[in-house]
């Protein structure tokens, strides 16, 4: 038996180690895949309290954010290979303009 | 115990896992200690007896989007990463500031759900109860996900397409 308040603390582990990594890394794929470890920070949440409560909406939910990130990592990638293209780098600092 | 055991070592992977991310300069090695950290959490989620969900991880996050990042970093060649300079100030105030938030956080959880605990495999999470309530409650959200998923298709071909003009210059393609 897992105490809830252990998945909670795990889950904000995960969301705080993708926040930072999302503000300190420079390489922007790096960067989507911390975004990436925030959704899953806060789907162990859902799971933990869809558990905890005995619903199994939050597992529904857990779906459709899957189902989001899934269509944000493909838009975003054909966005950063879009960048790429244009631009010739990765580095983010180096993309601070929209316009060219 | 032994609910509480896996708990701990799969939960230390995971860990150890984001650490690895943010510390990793090459984005490979990001996304492979990436794919580390899903996996890890499926095993989590089975924890949970949110079985449907736990096959979904595993087949979608660390099967098909991570297969995309990887194909991405490289069809792009992404290298190493370059080391800029950040301000003092976020290392002397922000390090300090978000351990003390996490420790906060820890704490108050800690105290506030003394006995609640996550019963396991009291939950049927199999994939045909999620299918009945998918199928009949949340009928209306799953058919917009599934128009959400053809635009960003939609999406993803137009914004990755060429342009209908090559550019004449010289050395550009390739």
């Amino acid at each position: 038996m897992v105490p809830l308040s252990y998945y909670l603390i795990l889950g904000g582990i995960l969301f705080g180690c993708g926040v930072c990594g999302f503000l300190i890394k420079r390489n922007i794929i790096t960067i989507f895949m911390s975004i990436e470890l925030m959704l899953n920070g806060v789907n162990l949440t859902f799971v933990a309290f869809a558990a905890h409560w005995g619903r199994l909406s939050g597992q529904i939910f857990v779906f459709f954010v899957m189902v989001v990130a899934a269509a944000e990592a493909a838009v975003g990638l054909a966005i950063i290979i879009a960048v790429y293209r244009t631009r010739e780098t990765l580095n983010i600092d180096r993309v601070n303009l929209l316009k060219l | 115990m032994l609910h509480l055991t896996l708990f701990l070592v799969f939960g230390a992977v995971c860990v150890a896992g984001a650490i690895n991310l943010l510390v990793q300069r090459h984005p490979i090695s990001s996304a492979l200690s990436l794919i580390a950290v899903l996996a890890s959490l499926a095993v989590e989620y089975l924890l949970l007896g949110a079985e449907f969900v736990a096959a979904v991880q595993v087949i979608v996050y660390a099967g098909a989007i991570m297969v995309l990042f990887v194909f991405v970093i490289m069809l792009l060649n992404a290298g190493e990463e370059e080391r800029t300079q950040g301000s003092r100030v976020a290392i002397f105030v922000g390090i300090p500031g978000m351990l003390l938030g996490a420790v906060l956080l820890a704490w108050v959880l800690l105290q506030h759900s003394g006995t609640a605990s996550a019963q396991v495999g009291a939950l049927p999470g199999s994939p045909e109860n999620i299918a009945w309530l998918l199928f009949h409650e949340f009928l209306l959200p799953f058919e917009v996900t599934s128009v959400l998923i053809l635009i960003a298709i939609l999406g993803a071909v137009v914004l990755c397409a060429k342009p209908e003009t090559p550019s004449t210059r010289p050395g550009k393609e390739g």
